[in-house]
């Protein structure tokens, strides 16, 4: 590797705010969640307990004897982030100890709406004072790119592949924020890396709120998405600019804000940048199906007055 | 002081001298009584635990692996289906080397469901990395409530540690107990305070990935652990003694071995029976006795190989088989005293699957078979009118 | 010794391993048009982008070269050349 002479220099001048997510770990080129996870951290600040369910997050993050987290952080199992989550809550509570730390449970898109989905319905009943938060990039990606309850309709996925008689993920995103918001819990909202500002304030507020809250931040994944690393960001802020990904906060069940689309973009320019939507633009009759993903949206855009 | 109190109070009664910080389970019969006289506890003020109701075994197992990360003393219960869907955790929590404690009210497993006696539910874990500790009556079982957290949460071991006791045959029988006054537990149990936990002070990462450079040593560890629980489950029984005056025995329990010719090996409750059978043969002159197997992790070969190698017959009587193999006890047994220079016969009966009841004159067939010969993997008072089809 | 190697990890050990080895194109900090708008600093899903004062530089230890801090300057004052190694 090139020695950068500028930059060693500098380093001795500049002060140097090291994340809370160090460096160094292996998280692919580009990715969305790294750079959520990594916001909502340094956000959060160092007082604070930190879950993890299984998946790319922890992989990337904790390859023995390497740990990208400079907070306490456990993770136990894929489905069950929530539920540890609670019993440190609960064992914070039984120490006397609750002031030393905030807690956050964390999980992707599968974690979170598929295999985890009783143990966090579980922690919101129950409660506890812990903010979840949920890294949807619409699928498993750290097992090869499979479905997952948060799959976008007609997207392709390793387990949803597009073919002969196939557009793809034949469902629509399973509405979890409306599952959290069911629960009575006091914050509900959904975030996107493309809105890097909206996020960390997302995070701030709920961390003040007494109770469980949910936090779902849309971030995309270069590797399963089939997007350019350089376009993460470009590719979320379209996700949100088409009215596919509604950006809102829900306070005690109902909404509070919702984040205006400032400039309307057709789905197709969302959809083109990705390889997992290619198929929608070149198999006889989709321009019938991009009429229906375009229809989605603009109903999304109706429901959640995003215009 | 002694009362005669139900199974499940007395194990609630111990659980509550042990202090835990954190209760989580979930309701299954039969172990519904010890958590619902928890939760009294708790709701009376008369025991300061969060006590958490979860969605699922599975809930239950987690919030206590949390809990115990994060430093507290934490305890659960639960059986059969329960103890299977715990199952994911239970490996997880035993290789954190996180010491909570577990009581298994063994039950059978399903299909067909049976909500009655046998110890398939915790065979299934037997390899998970939990210390497994099988008690014979209620007094037995309480103790080893106290016994199991000090043994899991020495620096030395750091294991979790179930204690299994018969479902509905101990659960919801009527003994006389003594009972666990709080200033002698907390003497034997002094507060659970672990070197590394989840604290800001000390922000370590657990549960990391290893990669197959690291993780095969983690596992040796593990064993090395288990194996480690051995001496500690005897000094701990011995502790217990000189606190409490009560002996039950450490890894396994010898009784009326002394020249004996036949000897039967078993676990649980049915090791009362099996006394009683030995002491009435004992009065007519046959010389029988019986080794209860307290810990069947970690699995005490070279005290069972000493108990067993003056004997001509051997008999394992399990409540579980390792379908398409044998009783998992009786070939651990014939395992243990594989390659030894003094080699008894030894024959395994499966008895009381899914609460069938074992009374005397079966345990008297058993021996009468056991000493006729080898009898392998045999089913005691199966119907035969029931076991014509397929 | 209560929690035995292979267990637990030291925070922010993940440093030991330099990803920077991973990259093929690397950020050029131009620093003509800079305004200090911190949005690349914001943007970097590893967190290796440091400065002030319209001066900043990417961690190239660590650095995997995804160019989306090169793409979200709002004033193209960051390039993204072909590494040399």
């Amino acid at each position: 590797m090139a020695k950068n002479e500028v930059t060693i220099e500098k380093k001795e001048k500049e002060e140097i705010v090291e994340s809370l997510l160090t460096p160094g770990h292996k998280a692919c080129t580009g990715c969305g969640l790294a750079l959520a996870a990594r916001t909502v951290m340094n956000t959060a600040g160092k007082d604070i307990i930190v879950t993890a369910a299984t998946g790319c997050l922890e992989v990337f993050s904790t390859s023995y004897p390497h740990s990208a987290w400079k907070m306490p952080w456990i993770h136990s199992l894929f489905e069950n982030s929530a539920a540890v989550a609670a019993g440190i809550e609960v064992a914070l509570k039984a120490l006397g100890r609750e002031k030393e730390a905030k807690i956050i449970a964390q999980g992707g898109d599968g974690a979170t709406a598929d295999i985890g989905i009783g143990c966090l319905s579980g922690m919101f009943e129950r409660g506890h004072n812990i903010l979840y938060v949920c890294y949807d990039n619409e699928a498993y990606m750290n097992t090869g790119v499979q479905r997952s309850g948060l799959t976008p309709f007609e997207a392709w996925t390793s387990t949803s592949p597009s073919g002969k008689v196939s557009w793809g993920n034949p469902t629509e995103k399973k509405n979890m924020p409306a599952i959290a918001a069911a629960h009575g819990i006091p914050y509900v909202a959904t975030a996107s890396v493309a809105y890097l500002k909206d996020l960390e304030k997302k995070v701030k507020k709920a961390l003040e709120i007494v109770g469980p809250k949910y936090l779902q931040i849309h971030a995309p994944c270069p590797l399963g998405w089939a997007h350019e690393p350089y376009d993460t960001i470009k590719v979320a802020k379209l996700a949100v600019q088409t009215g596919l990904i509604p950006i809102y906060e829900m306070e005690n069940g109902v909404i509070t804000s919702v984040r205006k689309i400032t400039k309307k973009a057709p789905v197709e320019e969302y959809l083109k940048l990705q390889g997992r939507f290619k198929h929608l633009f070149k198999k006889p009759g989709f321009e019938k199906e991009l009429e229906r993903i375009q229809a989605m949206a603009d109903a999304t855009i109706k429901k959640f007055n995003l215009m | 002081m002694k009362k005669v109190i139900e199974g499940s109070m007395a194990v609630a009664e111990a659980v509550k001298v042990c202090r835990p910080h954190v209760i989580s389970a979930y309701p299954i019969t039969p172990q519904t009584h010890i958590v619902e006289n928890l939760s009294q506890f708790v709701a009376d003020g008369d025991l300061k635990s969060q006590f958490v109701n979860v969605e699922s075994e599975f809930g239950a197992a987690s919030v206590i692996l949390g809990a115990s990360a994060t430093g507290a003393r934490a305890y659960s219960t639960t059986t059969s289906q329960g103890l299977l869907l715990m199952t994911e955790v239970l490996f997880n929590i035993a290789g954190l080397r996180f010491p909570v404690v577990i009581t298994c009210t063994n039950r059978a497993v399903s299909a067909p469901i049976n909500i009655w006696n046998d110890q398939q539910d915790v065979m299934t874990i037997r390899d998970s990395g939990w210390i497994l500790l099988f008690a014979e009556d209620n007094q037995e079982a309480a103790d080893m409530h106290l016994q199991a957290f000090k043994i899991g949460e020495h620096p030395e071991i750091m294991l979790p540690v179930m204690v299994n006791m018969d479902g509905f045959i101990l659960t919801h029988a009527f003994e006389p107990i003594e009972f666990i006054d709080q200033k002698m537990a907390d003497e034997f149990l002094p507060p659970y305070k672990p070197e590394l936990y989840l604290t800001t002070k000390n922000p370590l990462t657990f549960g990391i990935l290893a990669e197959p450079d690291w993780y095969m040593e983690t596992r040796y560890r593990l064993q090395k652990a288990i194996e480690a629980s051995s001496d500690m489950i005897e000094e701990v029984a011995d502790q217990f003694k000189k606190t409490f005056g009560r002996y039950q025995g450490g890894l396994v329990e010898k009784y009326r071995l002394d020249g004996a010719e036949t000897v039967i090996v078993s676990m649980g409750s049915v090791v009362g029976t099996i006394k009683e059978v030995a002491d009435e043969l004992r009065d007519k002159g046959k010389k029988v006795g019986v080794l209860k197997i307290r810990a069947f992790r970690p699995f005490p070969k070279e005290a069972i190989y000493d108990a067993l190698k003056n004997v001509k017959n051997v008999i394992v009587m399990e409540k579980a088989i390792s379908l398409g193999a044998t009783g998992i006890l009786y070939d651990e047994i014939k395992a243990a005293l594989y390659g030894k220079p003094s080699q008894p016969k030894i024959s395994g009966f499966i008895a009381g699957l899914g609460g069938r009841d074992i009374p005397k004159e079966s345990i008297m067939k058993v021996i009468e078979k056991g000493e006729a010969g080898i009898s392998d993997n045999v089913f005691v008072d199966l119907k035969e009118n029931l076991i014509g089809g397929k | 010794m209560t929690k035995p190697e292979g267990t637990v990890s030291k925070p922010g050990s993940s440093k030991e391993y330099k990803t920077g080895a991973w990259r093929t194109k690397r950020p050029i900090f131009k620093q003509e048009k800079c305004n200090d708008c911190r949005i690349c600093v914001a943007v970097c899903p590893d967190g290796v982008i440091f400065g002030a004062n319209k001066k900043y530089w990417a961690d190239l230890d660590y650095c995997k070269g995804c160019g989306i801090c090169v793409e979200e300057c709002p004033l193209k004052d960051i390039e993204l050349i072909v590494e040399v190694k």
